[in-house]
């Protein structure tokens, strides 16, 4: 089975989010990159299914320019085979799933795999656009995905339960745990970090740069007022606070 | 011209969510100086959909036959419908995360979605969202002439309107190439993205026995359980519950954190709540500086007394 997985580059949980200035872009000085979890997920299965079926091949794809090779050779310490990264600052969800799709349009894959979304700027949509582009199925928040054949059982997430969906390979699914277990992930070992320093990272030019939607500035949210501390002995005080000050019971 | 949004059910009805949208379309279609179709897929009967009138919707266009969790299908029956839109609304559910992409994509129309508040510009469209795990708020504008919006949940009132709406029916033979064999759902259980209050504890509990009074706790003030992400990675709980920065997104109107460190993964997810209440043994918690109430004790003395003081208010 043919395996391509999209990695986003998005800073570590712990980063403090700052922006220029004029709160027109991310300001990622300092800031560590890390594979997005959600993608972690879907690697990580990827890698498992290749393992089952004793072949085929797992290729990462990033849109994004130079500094998100760090990440990518991460990926690929995991136990990807090889990478391509087209090469373009990713600025919106759908110029990344456009260029996504045409890559795959020349370069069919039997399973194409995203995180539900990306924990930076949380758009949610590259695997549904990519899906559409490329007239395929979709199933997103997917924590079951198990193939027989070209014949595959899966499982979404909905509201206050899962959905089962049965489809045919190809299709696009959006992961998150689930898909396979935290305690399943992958830490790179040095032989795997060794490998990937020789594995093809190959990189590709855009072919449309089209963009739909523009970030024009970014704030933070106003901070938040001092904590009001109750006594423990008199938790009668609290809940008459959250009735009557806050309203919120 | 006119706006378009979809109005999610579950087994036949509608939830606050659905109605948050049909506001918000509502007000869309105010600037716009047009009105509002929603659409309904699936089985829903004409009492429950006439309920969309008095959020503003003019007209409800119904087609059965479509399964939420056929992207395509529902995407094509959408679309069918989408050519004098300007705009289209959505709430942030499971399906429509897996419909507004596609859709953008189907119909070239820029997407926006975690959107907070109502435009502030139609010409291009322009909104704010949330963005970085609500780490921060992103002014973000459309390139297309049209837009398709998903509103965070919570965040935009409901509007009443009084009014009423007529019903059509529709036939529609979209269908894309997945079966969907069956959900498993618990009946009664309150969604944690769309909750108005969330009861969420932490490793401070010590193990999965001892969430009976969070659950208590929970079903007292009509919430919403959640957990920590180590409590559900070592089983204590479902991985359902939870929620942070790589988890599911809480927007409550108040979150009580119990046995909780607070830890910026936690918060990222979390923090867009109106009011939260932390509850824990070491007044050094982090939990605490992102708070708007905290009691400084031990869980197993606070909430059962917790429960004790709201039955007498409830
Ligand atoms: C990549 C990454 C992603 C992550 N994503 C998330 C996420 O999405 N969500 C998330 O929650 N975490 C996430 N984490 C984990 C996060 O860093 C913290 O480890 C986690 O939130 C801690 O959970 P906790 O507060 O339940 O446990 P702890 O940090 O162990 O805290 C337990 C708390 O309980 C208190 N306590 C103990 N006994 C009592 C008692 N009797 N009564 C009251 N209080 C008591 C303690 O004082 C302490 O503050 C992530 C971490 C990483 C690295």
């Amino acid at each position: 089975m043919n395996i391509v997985v999209c990695i986003s580059s998005v800073p570590d949980t712990t980063s403090k989010i700052n922006f220029t200035e004029n709160g027109s872009n991310f300001d990622s000085s300092g800031v560590q990159f890390v594979i997005n979890p959600y993608d972690e997920f879907g690697l990580t299965k990827a890698m498992m299914l290749k393992e089952v079926s004793g072949g085929g091949k797992v290729t990462i794809i990033t849109v994004g320019d130079a500094t998100v090779e760090p990440v990518m050779r991460k990926a690929l310490a995991i136990g990807a085979d090889e990478a391509i990264r087209i090469n373009m600052t990713a600025t919106d969800s759908y110029s990344t799933a456009t260029e996504i799709s045409n890559y795959l349009k020349s370069n069919p894959a039997d399973l194409i795999i995203t995180g539900k979304e990306s924990i930076d700027y949380n758009g949610g949509a590259v695997g549904g656009m990519i899906a559409e582009m490329m007239k395929l199925p979709f199933i997103n928040a997917c924590i079951g995905l198990e193939v027989n054949g070209s014949k595959t059982k899966l499982i979404r997430e909905i509201e206050g339960g899962k959905e089962n969906i049965l489809a045919n390979l190809p299709f696009v699914i959006g992961g998150q745990k689930g898909l396979v277990q935290e305690s399943e992930l992958r830490i790179p070992n040095m032989r795997g970090i060794m490998q990937a320093r020789s594995k093809p990272l190959n990189i590709i030019e855009p072919t449309a740069n089209e963009s739909m939607t523009e970030s024009l500035n970014f704030k933070k949210p106003a901070e938040k007022g001092s904590c009001k501390l109750v006594d423990s002995n008199d938790v009668a005080k609290l809940v008459s606070l959250l009735q009557n000050e806050a309203k919120v019971i | 011209m006119g706006v378009l949004v979809y109005t999610e059910s579950w087994n036949g009805s509608f939830r606050k969510s659905t109605f948050e949208a049909v506001s918000y379309a509502n007000e869309t279609a105010k600037l716009l100086g047009t009105e509002v179709t929603a659409i309904s897929l699936g089985k829903v009967n004409d009492s429950e959909l006439s309920k969309l009138g008095n959020y503003g919707a003019s007209k409800v266009v119904s087609i059965e036959a479509v399964k939420k969790g056929d992207s395509q299908g529902c995407t094509n029956a959408i679309a069918d419908l989408a050519n004098d839109a300007s705009a289209i609304i959505f709430s942030n559910t499971y399906t429509a995360k897996m419909i507004a992409p596609r859709l953008s994509a189907k119909l070239k129309i820029g997407a926006i979605n975690n959107v907070v508040e109502i435009a502030s510009n139609i010409s291009p469209f322009t909104v704010k969202r949330k963005a970085f795990s609500t780490k921060a708020i992103e002014t973000t504008k459309v390139n297309s002439k049209k837009v398709i919006l998903s509103i965070s949940p919570n965040s935009f009132r409901l509007i009443e309107t009084g009014g009423s709406c007529i019903i059509e029916s529709v036939e529609s033979t979209e269908k894309g190439d997945v079966t969907i064999e069956g959900q498993e759902t618990l009946s009664g259980k309150i969604s944690i993205s769309e909750a108005e209050i969330v009861v969420s504890a932490g490793r401070g509990l010590k193990g999965p026995e001892n969430w009976g009074m969070i659950e208590e706790l929970a079903e007292i003030l009509g919430g919403a359980t959640a957990c920590s992400k180590p409590v559900s990675d070592i089983g204590w709980r479902p991985h359902s519950e939870h929620v942070g920065q790589t988890g599911k997104a809480v927007t409550a109107n108040l979150y009580i954190a119990i046995g909780i460190s607070g830890a910026i993964q936690h918060l990222a997810g979390v923090n867009s709540s109106k009011i939260m209440v932390a509850i824990n043994t070491d007044p050094e918690a982090p939990f605490f500086k992102a708070a708007d109430y905290g009691i400084i004790g031990d869980a197993f003395e606070v909430v059962p007394k917790m429960i004790e003081e709201i039955k007498k208010i409830t």
